[in-house]
């Protein structure tokens, strides 16, 4: 990114002096440091794990504009890591209580609210006229799209990315430096890799990454240090470890390579195999159904495909525990011309269980719709939930 | 060769919890070999149909990524470390 030049730069008045005076001490930043942050225009997209640190910690350094993009509610389960929020936030926006907090921790930063989804139609008028752009995102489509809009509108792209007890960052659209699609050419198909709402994450976890994406979104802002481009970080926390790799721009990369074919935003649910979801070949089945054929005394298989754990928590009487990743060796155990009803926590994994069972000459897998977390909510209400 | 190969944890749940494997090899591709024998489960997380790298996992050497190397055939060096970093996303993947 191009640094204005002094001339150009804001004053900073006496109670921003004050405020960012550890700052003013570093010789590396000093008061043309501070200014260029309060110069800078920064759009965090996602306020959840990664984007709550995100902003506190950009607001926190004076950077003078802070886009937010969110579209999700704050839920209970987010406050375990999105540091961001309160009890008082739940069921609110995202963007909005993002932006109250800020504007709470430092009132000099100005900050603008898109409480949308950051989608293909909107994402080069949102991203346009900001100097950086910190990818909070959770999920692949718009993890491409960021990447893309980036390297169409030639803004860096400062990258984190959280699973479990393990992180990535990087600095993508760099220089000539390569970016995400370098990195990894395509997503992998639904379902293929776990999610944290599958797989879990480690609650302090976003809050390394992100740290480390603010330092870098700092440091190209001041125009100090070597930026994380052409370097992948990996963080372990588990093995209390970081370890760097090295990243080269793909020449037959299709948006930053030597002949570039991507010259527009694409359907990037399309793209990550999520666009055509169509109706399941299988049968699915309500908890209110299952309650009532329990009730008349049914006898009905059914199998419960999350992990140990998890049925520790919570089960159905009735159900048996069979791990996803184990069912295919269970399946001799069972009549492929029964009907056999399978679960999980919310219809995902078992979902993928029907399509094995279907797969594998099953006639009559059902999907339990909304999984045993629609059975805490609509049925048994003392049910334990998590 | 003597090779470490370092799971990352969203795969050790198809290497028995193993977050390091060793390996004697001359190549990144017996080294695979050598793991889908040990770890069936683990092809299909890494290999496509068409028994090459999928586009969303990578494969570095001594922190190159092997395609710089010249891909599954490249020769290991000794004592080599081997790292699988496969694309991670965060909270969801669009339906969750």
């Amino acid at each position: 990114m191009a640094l204005p030049e002094s001339g150009a730069l804001p004053t900073l008045s006496p109670d921003e002096l004050s405020r960012y005076s550890r700052h003013l001490l570093l010789p590396e930043v000093g008061e043309k440091g501070q200014q260029r942050l309060k110069a800078a225009k920064v759009l965090v997209v996602g306020a959840g794990g990664l984007g709550s640190p995100l902003c506190l910690y950009l607001a926190a350094a004076g950077v003078g504009h802070l886009g937010i993009v969110d579209m999700d509610r704050v839920e209970e389960s987010n406050l375990q890591r999105q540091v961001l929020f309160d009890v008082n936030d739940l069921g609110r926006s995202k963007a909005e209580r993002a932006a109250a907090h800020v504007r709470e921790l430092n009132p000099h930063t100005q900050v603008t609210v898109f409480d949308q989804a950051l989608t293909a139609d909107n994402a080069l008028s949102i991203m346009e006229g900001y100097d950086v752009v910190v990818d909070g995102t959770d999920n692949f489509p718009t993890r491409y799209l960021v990447n893309d809009a980036c390297g169409l509108l030639g803004i860096p792209n400062i990258y984190g990315s959280i699973y479990r007890f393990e992180g990535q960052a990087s600095v993508f659209h760099h220089g000539d430096g390569p970016c995400y699609r370098c990195l990894y050419p395509e997503p992998p198909p639904p379902g293929l890799v776990p999610s944290c709402a599958e797989g879990g994450v480690l609650g302090v976890l976003p809050a390394v990454v992100a740290s480390i994406q603010c330092t870098e979104t700092i440091k190209l802002i001041t125009g100090i240090g070597e930026p994380l481009s052409g370097r992948l970080l990996l963080y372990d926390a588990l093995a209390m470890q970081f370890d760097e790799l090295q990243l080269q721009r793909n020449r037959d990369c299709p948006l930053c390579g030597d002949k570039p074919t991507i010259r527009e935003l694409v359907d990037y649910q399309a793209f990550c195999g999520l666009a055509a979801q169509t109706k399941p070949d299988w049968d699915e089945l309500s908890v209110q159904t299952l309650k009532q054929r329990l009730d008349r005394g049914e006898q009905m298989t059914i199998v419960d495909v999350r992990e140990p754990y998890e049925w520790e928590i919570c089960h159905l009487q009735q159900a048996q525990l069979i791990p996803l990743q184990s069912l295919e060796s269970h399946l001799s155990e069972f009549d492929p011309e029964q009907e056999l009803i399978v679960h999980c926590k919310s219809g995902a994994r078992s979902a993928k269980a029907c399509q094995l069972l279907q797969a594998k000459g099953f006639k009559h897998p059902v999907n339990l719709r909304g999984g045993i977390q629609a059975w805490a909510k609509e049925i048994d209400t003392d049910m334990r939930k998590y | 060769m003597h090779a470490t190969l370092k799971v990352p944890s969203p795969l050790r749940r198809f290497t028995d919890n193993q977050s390091q494997l060793d390996f004697e090899a001359v190549t990144v591709n017996n080294v695979l070999d050598q793991l889908f024998d040990r770890c069936p489960e683990m092809r299909a997380q890494l290999m496509d149909e068409d028994g090459q790298l999928r586009n969303f996992v990578n494969i570095y050497m001594d922190k190159v990524d092997i395609r710089e190397r010249g891909g599954l055939g490249a020769p290991l060096t000794h004592n080599c470390e081997l790292r699988i970093v496969p694309a991670i996303a965060g909270g969801r993947y669009g339906i969750a």
